[in-house]
């Protein structure tokens, strides 16, 4: 018989060590002999897509969530394929990823970081995601890109905008196929300046965050280089609903256009009530007066209402792109087939995108033959692609940024359905918007090394 | 100059609506002693009656153009009206354009009747629990009416326009010798202040001139007493939660034009409605409406550039700022009865 030396010091200490592991996080925990977090071990790999379910992107969101619950289906060989067709990567052989039927679970973000967080937490912890993606807003996406860098899974950004998601935010573990703030204004000052001149005066109202920041800070510098004069910028408060009283203003500063920063209801609510104030029929400096919305969706036009007529924007992909633009665009008319046969009606930019990101994940995934982030990260970065609607694509490996043509749209003047409230006005080329990796703009972070978590 | 005084006209539809939504408040707490979270809610659903409205004036019928596809490449399926149909391109037109205004009329018997169903139904079961009772199970009422709305309508905001006639803007500029289009207003702006001018009159020509309203305002005083010279006040103070709605949804109905309706816009002004009624004097419907617009007149002006530059932020919390100070030099408020909420 042995003798057990039991002291306090020593059982505390035990226990120390035992409450320790027990409260660390599931996601280091979890699968750890794999090496990877979440490692799939069963004939199935779980997919997290975190939009917001509730909130004032609520329908954005549901939209995403259409694109996610095609591309599953798709990638587990249903329905008609959609972009698997175009798709310029033949990884992809329509039973699953690497042979592992995908199943998604979902989360709510709120639009808000905090929420948005507890629920990528959650899908991660609880449902074993393996990878995130998804989301409506720049706050949102940076939030999260975050938790999955120190998580060990990959993000696969949804709808958002800011420079700083790819910019000083950047991670490793995080991919945005979204166009960004300086994309938008790269491509919007050459059309602007052929529409409207090179003498003009503009008054800037901006969102006060970090998507407002950026994208004023992007549509100043292109328009100044123009020659354009920036008269004043305004900052207004995001829970803004009434816009007259930052609008009253623009009546007699001498500026002759307005650029609107702002994204959702914000735009709604800020060009309703320019429209209102007479605006658009006003005459100052003998030139007419133009309103400029720098970031488009087609949820904010059909919004807005006919306030959007005539308005000139920025969009990364619409649904007429490939009847309008030639089969440059592959991908577009099958994905819109796919997608307005299940649901009847075309989808969304933030659809397009949702989609792309899950194929492309999925596509990453069998090209680097196993689940593993970094394997993931390795063969995302400086990956070229074709047949997702958006032309020729490369994923950048310095900031893992996807450079594409961005679309300059209008609002329709005499729209010929419900769906056709947009019209493409010029698709500007990739090298037109494609920037140095150390440009100010997108300066202050590090990619860092992608973290394979357990 | 000019920039003053169109800072005012802005505070003056600002603070129509603060005033609206602070006097239907205060009603119900005047008469109920109740504070009613789930009043913004009333708001927005008198917002929707009017995008209702719109829809079922937009009510149509399909028929297949076959010359013409659809983005699937199916032919077009065309949508038409039946009221353009029954009564003519240019009537019915024009009913459809009309819709807002068409609105108010549905919107009162509507909101009379949420208004006794959410007092009846719900409310009437709290009178005697604690103000926090009241408030937690009134703002939960709220959610419930915004996610039933978002269910319906969905979360982007619906464009609901005014009456053609009635868009563009009135030049104020020329009329007060300024330049042209140096002082210029929207119509429907102009029109929503003059309607709230009236709601509000009536409100208290009905107070102050009918005997319904004189046993109400001797309610509020006094329940106890009026109870006993044998009146049902309950029942009257159950109308007035009916008409606080109706005044709540008509405020609604007619700021769909201004801003495109969304589930979320009772929020947006609850808030600042509950520090118009404190600020106003809790109980005092004069008080309500002053402190509306006063506070609405001041947000304009905080939202001015030139006092924006000296003191940042300002246009944010300007109304909190008026709010503690009003509070710290007259505690009841601007117009505040004693004993009110005090006990």
């Amino acid at each position: 018989m042995s003798k057990m030396d039991v002291t306090r010091r020593g059982v505390l200490k035990t226990g120390a060590v035992a409450g320790g592991g027990l409260l660390l996080p599931t996601y280091l925990r979890a699968a750890s002999h794999e090496g990877f977090t979440n490692a799939p071990t069963g004939d199935t790999v779980t997919l997290g897509f975190n939009v917001p379910q509730t909130g004032p992107y609520a329908d954005e969101g549901a939209d995403e969530l259409r694109a996610f619950e095609l591309a599953v289906e798709h990638l587990n060989g249903g329905g008609d394929g959609g972009m698997l067709q175009t798709f310029s990567s033949k990884a992809l052989q329509g039973n699953g990823i690497l042979g592992k039927k995908v199943q998604f679970v979902t989360g709510d973000t709120q639009t808000k970081s905090d929420a948005a967080r507890a629920s990528a937490k959650s899908m991660i912890e609880k449902d074993g995601a393996i990878m995130i993606s998804g989301g409506s807003s720049s706050g949102v996406a940076v939030a999260v890109q975050g938790l999955c860098q120190e998580a060990g899974v990959i993000f696969m950004a949804g709808l958002t905008h800011s420079n700083d998601t790819t910019g000083k935010d950047k991670k490793a573990n995080g991919f945005r196929h979204m166009f960004n703030a300086y994309m938008s204004a790269a491509a919007l000052a050459p059309v602007l300046s052929k529409l409207y001149g090179n003498d003009r005066r503009a008054y800037h109202l901006t969102a006060d965050y970090t998507w407002g920041w950026t994208q004023q800070e992007s549509i100043q510098a292109a328009t100044e280089a123009l020659g354009w004069q920036t008269v004043n910028n305004v900052l207004t408060p995001l829970a803004a609903t009434d816009f007259s009283s930052y609008i009253a203003p623009v009546l007699n500063s001498g500026a002759d256009v307005l650029v609107l920063n702002h994204y959702g209801g914000n735009m709604i609510n800020s060009l309703t009530a320019a429209v209102q104030f007479g605006l658009r029929e006003k005459q100052v400096n003998g030139k007419n007066f133009e309103i400029v919305v720098p970031l488009y969706s087609e949820l904010m036009a059909k919004g807005a209402g006919s306030n959007i007529k005539g308005i000139v924007g920025s969009q990364n992909w619409d649904w007429k792109l490939e009847n309008q633009m030639g089969a440059a665009y592959a991908g577009t008319n099958a994905f819109v087939k796919s997608f307005g046969e299940k649901f009847g009606f075309p989808p969304s930019q933030a659809a397009q995108t949702c989609y792309a990101q899950t194929i492309l994940y999925a596509d990453a995934v069998a090209r680097a033959g196993s689940f593993n982030p970094c394997a993931v990260v390795e063969a995302l970065e400086g990956f070229e692609f074709d047949g997702l609607g958006n032309g020729k694509t490369l994923y950048r490996k310095d900031d893992h940024q996807c450079f594409k043509d961005v679309l300059v749209v209008r609002g329709a003047e005499n729209p010929a359905n419900e769906y056709e409230l947009v019209e493409i006005v010029e698709v500007t080329p990739t090298e037109q918007v494609t920037y140095a990796p150390d440009h100010p703009m997108f300066a202050g972070g590090a990619l860092g090394t992608c973290n394979p978590g357990a | 100059m000019d920039a003053i005084l169109l800072q005012i006209l802005n505070g003056l539809d600002k603070g129509s609506a603060y005033a609206l939504i602070a006097l239907g408040l205060t009603l119900i707490f005047g008469t109920l002693g109740v504070v009613n979270f789930a009043h913004g809610a009333l708001f927005m659903i008198g917002a929707f009656c009017a995008v209702t409205v719109q829809r079922i004036l937009n009510l149509s019928f399909e028929t297949v153009d076959p010359t013409k596809t659809d983005f699937l490449g199916n032919p077009l399926k065309v949508q038409s009206p039946y009221v353009v149909d029954w009564f003519g391109a240019d009537f019915g037109n024009a009913i459809i354009d009309w819709s807002v205004p068409i609105a108010i009329l549905f919107a009162i018997p509507i909101m009379i009747f949420v208004g006794f169903a959410m007092e009846r139904g719900l409310i009437k079961h709290f009178y005697k629990r604690p103000h926090a009772d009241q408030i937690l199970v009134t703002f939960g009422l709220a959610i419930v009416m915004q996610e039933i709305v978002k269910y319906f309508y969905g979360a982007n905001p619906i464009p609901t326009g005014a009456p053609a006639a009635f868009r563009g803007s009135f030049d104020f500029g020329v009329l007060l010798g300024f330049d042209p289009n140096a002082v210029i207003y929207p119509y429907w702006r102009l029109i929503y202040f003059g309607f709230a001018s009236v709601i509000i009159g009536g409100v208290f020509s009905f107070l102050q001139f009918t005997t319904f309203g004189m046993v109400v305002r001797a309610g509020m005083a006094d329940r106890e007493t009026v109870g006993l010279l044998g009146i049902d006040i309950d029942k009257r103070f159950t109308f007035m939660f009916g008409l606080a709605a109706a005044v709540a949804g008509l405020a609604g109905v007619m700021y769909a034009p201004i801003n495109s309706p969304n589930y979320h816009m009772g929020m947006d002004f609850l808030v600042l409605s509950f520090v118009v009624v404190v600020v106003g004097g809790m109980g005092s419907l004069p008080g309500a409406v002053a402190a509306g617009f006063l506070l609405g007149i001041l947000e304009s002006f905080a939202s001015m550039n030139e006092i924006k530059s000296l003191i940042p932020g300002i246009d944010q919390i300007i109304i909190y700022v008026v709010a503690i100070i009003i509070l710290l030099t007259r505690p009841r408020g601007l117009m505040g009865r004693k004993g009110v909420m005090e006990e």
